[in-house]
């Protein structure tokens, strides 16, 4: 689709040669980025994409906007620097399970707590790959990997929990090969104000190959995606038989079988809930049994952005001083003269 | 009564106490006093990392001392000739570094022998003996605060609490000393609480009182003032004006300031002082971790602004690999180092210069920085636009290596006039760069044939769209390259570009021209090294002195500069680091004098130790 700046999805590919693995599922979400892009509207040089270290963070060499491959984990907090300080643009962060969530771990809960006016997609595909195969904090536990031979000892992360625990405004999950799904998180990601993290499980085909194939099989999906939809009964399975359900004593989520149609304890999803729990209950349904994903975005709440805050400050601080003491270099030179200084004849 | 007036030309102060006994906000009123009567001064405050450590311990003694003359000086002073001692933990803190003959006032309210024995001290040393080569004035400082509280309706505890200002009235009846200002300044520090304003400014008129009428003191002192070069002059710290320098950098650059910094001692007064400026486009960015911080600054670089982080030593260890990134892009950043002890915790609230290796080595790869480091607290300023102006024009991080002792040291100041200040107007690029067959394409690591430096697109800037990283780019394109070739190339080029940085010429102060030896140093080292090399000279001894403000490049005439010379002396408070550069890089011999005590050389012990090496020359 073409959009107003009559951009197509061609205009975002650059004269690079893309380098991952033939099959990898990073190509699939590239190409979904860069059909998507034109629908944002927003000019090519307002757009920068920052991303870490890992596989997934050779993707800015492959979007013709501006863009930074900087350091592993650290892409949030750079991130922040650059939105924070030009809110006009569009920044995305591009990065992987072990860079945003291992080495980047910290940068990543903060930036979500602070709500920085940032796209994050996240590429979970529960492995290293470019350091060639060992358990990333996505893995399942006892895993048997390079570096774990006798199984790994991890207790993994759930993404969309974590980003939920630190309170970001925005949460969803989508996968690589869905590429009609994916272009709806994203959209609904790009449209909101503040710090939204997508989490795209992707497909590692040389070291964990068939990692998401129970959501991708025809025969089995619809098993074990949890589709979300906001304002839309949460239901799945052969006939949507099956549900997630509150229990009316404890407000507990689980999924139930054969639930039958208008059965009041059917949950109706709401992203825009104030309080983060009930989208933190649903994320915890994998825990119980790992099969089951749910996917669609979680979470999508407003609270004032990190950037908008600051700007709105600096511009207070500027107006109240044109109205004051000023900030011209008479001002400056007024600062630095300070309240007591003296002359020497 | 009368008293004895009499002249001196310099006096040296310390004022001694607990932590939370105001020790450094007296020893700051008495030195605005002092700047306002116009003599020429220095300070450095000494204090504990510990916010409150228990009352009465050597390790929560606080001190602020003062140089100030008729004369222009360089240091706070090696030796207090008065040492103002609130209780026996800090006379007993400070009692090795008096002179013979030094006076001591001490508030004897607290040598009690459960005090004193708390400290190790079994018998009272203002009775003992201990004190018998002092001018004693053992007087209940307390006491006699409470006394002139006596009539207002404060609690003890709070009465007292004014007795630092009933010390500073005294001092400032000794010393002739203007007393407006610190009325003035207490009215308005305790404008919410009149009560306190007054208990203060009670205690401070009773305490110059008691010098005037009492006839414990027999003698005041007067210091005239100075006479330095006409101008403009206020008191500053180095971190002050190292704030302000990056706020003029700024201005000048014509770019707004993007701070990112975690709170670190002795860095964090830049963060604290940047965050009040708002209204000159500066936002500060109190980030997660160090590297957050610089993550930030250079994400804003990228975006087109002066990025700076702030931060010490062991903050800058965290920082090394950002600072590698902005290497690799090649993007402007200033990164401010304010050295303390190390390694690792070591001292935080103590100097040190050990992070001269760290700031020129402390990448993986060859990651060439600049470096510039500051020789006084005013002339952080200088030194800040200076790193601004390598970091805009080269397009490359900078390391501005400051320390504790001026961070948190005070000297007259005479102040620039901003328009008058370097014009460091930036220029982004705005249309493609590439000409003949390849016109209309934008190669961001096309350089000047000049600075070596390559253009500063921002986003935003419509066909100039670009990608960069720490992957080795090709030379011109910015395109991934793991060419031999190129990557030979590039690293060259990396490092011809900082060793190409037009820097001033190194000035040695020669005065006769017939020195054999030569006192090299670097930063804060400025001021010692400059006091001792006065002290030589005054012997009828002849000797040079050259100070290195650019440690990366170093100045192209510094090998002309050290050949010219039979011996090199180089001290430095670490343990030979700008001479480990310097023998590598010139095959000098030098001779290194090295200290690491987290106090600043003092200027005697560096006049023996040149005198030491002149003697043994001939």
């Amino acid at each position: 689709m073409a959009s107003e700046l009559g951009l197509k999805a061609k205009d975002f590919k650059t004269d690079q040669e893309v380098r991952w693995c033939p099959g990898c599922g990073d190509y699939a979400i590239l190409a979904a980025v860069q059909g998507f892009m034109p629908e944002l509207g927003i000019p090519r040089e307002d757009i920068v994409f920052i991303s870490g270290i890992g596989c997934s963070s050779r993707f800015p060499y492959y979007m013709n906007t501006y863009g930074m491959h900087s350091i592993h984990g650290r892409a949030p907090a750079i991130a922040t620097g650059l939105s924070t300080s030009r809110p006009d643009l569009k920044v995305f962060v591009v990065t992987g399970d072990g860079d945003a969530l291992s080495i980047g771990g910290n940068h990543l809960i903060h930036a979500l707590r602070r709500n920085v006016n940032l796209t994050i997609l996240l590429f979970n595909n529960r492995i290293y790959g470019l350091t060639k195969g060992q358990y990333s904090p996505t893995s399942e536990q006892g895993k048997i990997t390079k570096s774990t031979p006798m199984g790994s000892l991890d207790f993994p992360f759930n993404p969309v929990s974590l980003a939920l625990g630190a309170e970001a405004t925005f949460v969803g999950r989508t996968l690589d090969s869905d590429r009609k799904h994916l272009t709806t998180v994203l959209r609904a990601a790009t449209e909101h104000r503040g710090t939204s993290l997508v989490e795209i499980y992707q497909n590692c085909n040389i070291f964990n190959d068939g990692a998401f194939d129970l959501i991708k099989d025809s025969d089995t999906k619809g098993e074990w995606i949890i589709p979300l939809e906001h304002g839309s009964e949460v239901r799945f399975g052969a006939d949507n038989s099956k549900a997630v359900v509150r229990d009316p004593g404890n407000g507990a989520l689980s999924v139930a079988e054969d639930v039958a149609p208008g059965d009041p304890r059917v949950v109706i999803h709401d992203a825009h809930s104030a309080d983060p729990s009930y989208a933190f209950a649903i994320s915890r349904l994998s825990q119980v049994d790992s099969r089951l994903s749910a996917m669609g975005v979680f979470r999508d709440v407003s609270r004032p952005s990190y950037d908008d805050l600051m700007n709105d400050q600096l511009d207070a601080a500027r107006v109240k001083a044109e109205a004051s003491n000023g900030t011209d270099d008479a001002a400056l030179q007024s600062l630095i003269y300070g309240a007591d200084s003296w002359t020497i004849q | 009564m009368s008293t004895e007036v009499q002249q001196l030309d310099r006096v040296v102060i310390r004022i001694a106490g607990d932590s939370g006994d105001g020790m450094q906000l007296t020893g700051d009123r008495f030195t605005q006093e002092t700047a306002n009567f116009g003599n020429d001064l220095s300070t450095q405050p000494n204090f504990p990392a510990e916010i409150r450590a228990p009352a009465g311990t050597l390790a929560g003694v606080s001190s602020f001392q003062l140089h100030f003359a008729d004369h222009d000086i360089l240091t706070p002073g090696d030796r207090p000739d008065v040492l103002v001692a609130m209780n026996p933990a800090a006379l007993k803190a400070n009692l090795q570094d008096l002179p013979k003959g030094a006076t001591i006032i001490v508030d004897t309210r607290d040598f009690t022998e459960r005090a004193l024995a708390r400290i190790g001290w079994s018998a009272n040393p203002i009775t003992d003996g201990t004190l018998e080569n002092f001018t004693v004035h053992a007087l209940d400082l307390t006491q006699l605060t409470l006394d002139a509280l006596a009539d207002t309706e404060l609690s003890r505890k709070d009465a007292g609490r004014s007795k630092n200002m009933y010390a500073l009235g005294l001092l400032s009846w000794m010393y002739s000393r203007p007393t407006e200002g610190t009325l003035k300044f207490l009215r308005e520090k305790f404008a919410k609480n009149p009560d306190i304003a007054e208990a203060n400014i009670t205690a401070f008129k009773a305490g110059w009182n008691y010098g005037e009428t009492t006839e414990a003191f027999g003698v005041s002192y007067q210091v005239k003032p100075a006479v330095l070069p006409p101008g403009e002059y206020r008191n500053i710290a180095g971190n002050l004006a190292l704030s302000y320098g990056l706020i003029a950098g700024a201005r000048r650059a014509k770019l707004p300031l993007f701070l990112g910094a975690y709170p670190i001692t002795p860095a964090s007064d830049i963060l604290h002082e940047l965050s009040k400026h708002k209204r000159f486009g500066v936002a500060t960015f109190q980030a997660e971790d160090e590297i957050a911080g610089i993550g930030a600054a250079l994400g804003a670089a990228f975006g087109g602004a002066l990025g700076v982080t702030t931060s010490s030593g062991p903050g800058i260890a965290l920082k090394a690999e950002t600072i590698g990134l902005a290497v690799s892009l090649e993007l402007p950043l200033v990164v401010v180092d304010v050295q303390r002890g190390g390694p690792s915790t070591g001292l935080p609230t103590k100097t040190e210069q050990s992070d001269l290796l760290q700031a020129m080595f402390g990448r993986n790869g060859e990651a060439p920085v600049p470096i510039v480091a500051p020789q006084s607290p005013s002339d952080c300023f200088d030194a800040a636009i200076e790193a601004v102006r390598i970091a805009t024009v080269y397009k490359t991080p900078v390391i501005l290596l400051s320390d504790g002792y001026i961070a948190n040291g005070s000297e007259p100041w005479k102040l620039p006039v901003v328009s008058e200040l370097p014009d460091l107007t930036v220029e982004f690029l705005t249309e493609p760069n590439g000409t003949g067959a390849e016109d209309g394409v934008f190669l961001p690591y096309l350089r000047d044939p000049e600075t070596l430096a390559r253009p500063w697109a921002v986003p935003g800037t419509a066909g100039l769209e670009h990608r960069i990283g720490g992957i080795e780019k090709a030379d011109r394109t910015g395109n991934i390259s793991y060419d031999p070739d190129n990557h030979d190339f590039m690293v060259r080029t990396r490092a011809a570009k900082v060793a190409g940085i037009t820097v001033p010429d190194l000035v040695v102060d020669d005065a006769d021209d017939d020195a054999k030896v030569l006192v090299l140093g670097w930063g804060s080292t400025y001021g010692p090294i400059g006091a001792a090399v006065r002290r030589v000279r005054r012997t009828g001894t002849s000797i040079a002195q050259a100070h290195l403000r650019h440690l990366n490049p170093f100045p192209a005439n510094l090998g002309e500069v050290l050949a010219h010379y039979e011996r090199v002396v180089i001290p430095e408070m670490n343990l030979g680091q700008l001479a480990l550069l310097i023998r590598g890089r010139y095959l000098t011999d030098v001779v290194s004098v090295t200290q690491v005590r987290g106090m600043p050389f003092r200027a005697a012990e560096l006049a023996d130790m040149l005198q030491g090496v002149i003697s043994n020359g001939e």
